[in-house]
């Protein structure tokens, strides 16, 4: 198969504005994840990982006037903006697609308050696409993936996908969710919200917390483009429980499929980026999925404890950490993990470690039965 | 009771959009969950939040949640016990 | 295989009140609204699945149109082999609002789990693999018309590539008054039958514009 390199990347949540200042806090073993009071989003106050607003509107302020732009538009924008940056590629061509990956989106405007809330078509999603397409003067639409908590890593497997037609040089990934009142009530409704940051695979994990952030990947089928290691997209498949809409599978029947395709036929994995987010039933699920699959050896980690649950970002942001890692040699601990918390053993990072890591699987799971998975190598 | 106990089988198939079943046929002793009805998880989610909006009584943990939704009779003594019904 | 040998081999449109299945009217309804006229159609196809009840308005869409195309027929293919790969324009805005009244009034703040879970397009999809035990690839997307381009250019890779065998696909929209349901079910097959036509652009644009 045509190779997909990985070109240049980003990341902006609580933790920083680029990839190297989110690595650093990481390493520095600090959670983005924090008690707000904020009666805006919620009657009590809430933890939560959120970015830095006036931070991100000073920023955006140097491509365009921010008033004119949502929340939501100026992570992506900046993201984006920051990924590019680092990379020479020109996004004008025919040949370059962007790929945006959300659940929500610009949801906050159906609040009353929201600056933007009298513009009745700026919850659309394809209407978000267009503004991006507008702003960076691109020659496609970009394409919109929203499926759950997924939509990262399913954005970048496509994306992969699409510079294997030929027909693209490059694909720009970019995702981005909110921490809004009007998610922060679901999961509320849901009672799977915890109190203090979040405790992925741990014993005594009670709940996920919310995270707001925005990360971008840029895919390329130009050798020349890819940094150190020239680490490259293998492949990656979705699949469904098809057992609830929003528990996950008993037996990780989903997850499982996917890890068994994206292995196929005899690959081995150096480390596992899970999904990890913390409540009771997705970590069992997912020890089950990564026991049944035979991965129970392999080191896995969670980076919900540092970031929180960022939705529509969660599998770009954690697939650069996951490159990051390959660059590095570096294992990062989950953050928030103490003690085993699962009835399947696995092999939970719980210090920062030195280790070579030459093939790192990305795996997610989303309301709604569906499960992703995603091969990265050297 | 009785009349509590009706109520709050209205109640519940009208929350958990149960269309296709009467109140005459749910037997308030039967189990909610698993067997009987059949609820699922969300079922129970939103039974939680029928009690808190109907009766204004918030479930303290996992645990009493199981014991008071266990049927609909001990949904209604729950309810009884609380002064609410 | 080639793309020469991809099939739509089923196909079924809901829109003003009716449904067909492979071009022929099956059901003429008499509820104008959305809902109402889901609902008089799964009774009126003696659909036995109390679960469509709780499904939001685009749930009821897509269970339904699912549902005609594949309750007469065997499945064309393994369950972990059939793919859903579908798009709208709206996501799931009416059920967005919906959550988002129950949210907008602090006295009376009770937002539902019920109601939240379906504030997300991909739920249609989690809908139909429960009903349909189908555990293939699947995929959202958003877009602003149905696009039959990049369906069929997508659609095609994925079964060329053997990511699936089969693939139900198609434009799920319901919004407000309006809704749009055309579902295709793509299949690689060697030989043509009564009702199979190719699976190429003109043929989707043709089926769709019906």
């Amino acid at each position: 198969m045509k190779p997909v390199y990985l070109a240049s990347d980003n990341i902006i949540s609580s933790l920083g504005f680029n990839t190297d200042e989110n690595a650093r806090a990481i390493t520095q073993g600090q959670t983005g994840i924090k008690l707000h009071n904020d009666a805006r989003l919620a009657p009590v106050p809430f933890w939560a990982s959120v970015s830095d607003h006036d931070r991100l509107s000073q920023g955006f302020s140097q491509y365009a006037d921010p008033s004119h732009y949502s929340l939501f538009e100026q992570l992506v924008i900046s993201s984006v903006k920051d990924a590019l940056s680092k990379t020479g590629i020109v996004v004008q061509s025919e040949r370059t697609l962007f790929i945006l990956s959300t659940t929500k989106g610009n949801i906050d405007v159906l609040d009353p308050d929201n600056a933007f809330h009298n513009d009745p078509s700026r919850m659309y999603l394809w209407n978000t696409a267009r503004l991006i397409q507008n702003f960076f003067k691109l020659f496609h639409t970009p394409v919109v993936v929203s499926n759950a908590c997924i939509s990262g890593v399913l954005a970048v497997l496509i994306g992969a996908r699409m510079i294997r037609t030929g027909k693209f040089d490059h694909v720009v990934v970019t995702g981005a969710d909110l921490v809004t009142e009007f998610v922060l009530s679901g999961f509320n409704s849901f009672l799977s919200l915890c109190e203090g940051p979040c405790k992925p695979f741990d014993k005594n994990r009670t709940g996920l917390s919310l995270g707001e952030a925005a990360g971008t990947i840029v895919l390329t089928a130009d050798r020349k483009l890819t940094g150190k290691d020239e680490l490259q997209v293998r492949n990656g498949f979705s699949s469904n429980d098809a057992n609830h809409i929003s528990g996950p599978s008993r037996t990780g029947e989903g997850l499982y499929i996917v890890i068994k395709k994206v292995l196929e036929p005899d690959r081995n994995v150096d480390y596992i980026s899970a999904h990890g987010t913390a409540t009771p039933y997705n970590d069992e699920m997912e020890s089950i999925a990564l026991s049944r699959a035979g991965l129970s050896a392999v080191p896995v980690n969670s980076f919900k404890g540092y970031w929180g649950h960022t939705l529509g970002a969660a599998g770009i942001i954690e697939i650069v950490a996951g490159m990051y890692s390959m660059r590095n040699n570096i294992l990062f601990k989950t953050l928030g993990y103490a003690e085993p918390g699962t009835s399947q053993p696995i092999s939970v990072i719980d210090h920062n470690t030195k280790s070579p890591v030459n093939t790192f699987l990305k795996i997610a799971s989303g309301f709604g039965g569906s499960n992703a998975s995603l091969v990265i190598t050297k | 009771m009785e009349q509590l106990i009706a109520k709050l089988k209205a109640e519940i198939i009208d929350a958990l959009n149960l269309t296709e079943i009467t109140p005459e046929s749910i037997n308030e002793n039967e189990p909610l969950f698993v067997e009987g009805l059949g609820l699922d998880s969300i079922d129970a989610l939103e039974l939680i939040v029928l009690l808190e909006k109907k009766y204004g009584l918030k479930l303290g943990t996992a645990e009493e949640g199981k014991k008071v939704l266990r049927s609909v009779k001990s949904m209604a003594e729950f309810i009884r016990a609380n002064n609410k019904g | 295989m080639s793309r020469m040998n991809f099939h739509i081999s089923d196909y079924c449109l809901i829109r003003h009140q009716k449904i067909f299945r492979k071009g022929e009217l099956l059901f003429t309804g008499t509820e104008q609204k959305p809902v109402p006229f889901f609902t008089e159609a799964y009774k009126h196809f003696g659909i036995n699945y109390p679960k469509f009840y709780k499904m939001d308005s685009l749930c009821k869409l897509g269970l339904l149109a699912s549902e005609i195309i594949l309750q007469a027929k065997d499945m064309p293919c393994r369950g972990e082999d059939i793919g859903i790969i579908l798009y709208n324009a709206a996501s799931s805005a009416d059920t967005d609002r919906v959550h988002q009244r129950s949210i907008s009034d602090r006295e009376t703040y009770f937002p539902s789990p019920s109601i939240f879970v379906y504030t997300l397009p991909n739920i249609v999809i989690g809908e139909i693999c429960i009903r349909q035990k189908i555990f293939g690839e699947s995929t959202f997307f958003i877009s602003e018309k149905f696009d039959p381009h990049s369906l069929y250019e997508y659609v095609s890779q994925l079964l060329e590539e053997n990511v699936m065998e089969c693939c139900l696909t198609g434009w799920l929209e319901c919004e407000g008054d309006n809704y749009d349901g055309a579902l295709f079910m793509v299949e690689k097959c060697t030989t043509i039958e009564d009702g199979i036509v190719n699976f190429d652009e003109e043929k989707i644009k043709e089926i769709y514009s019906q």
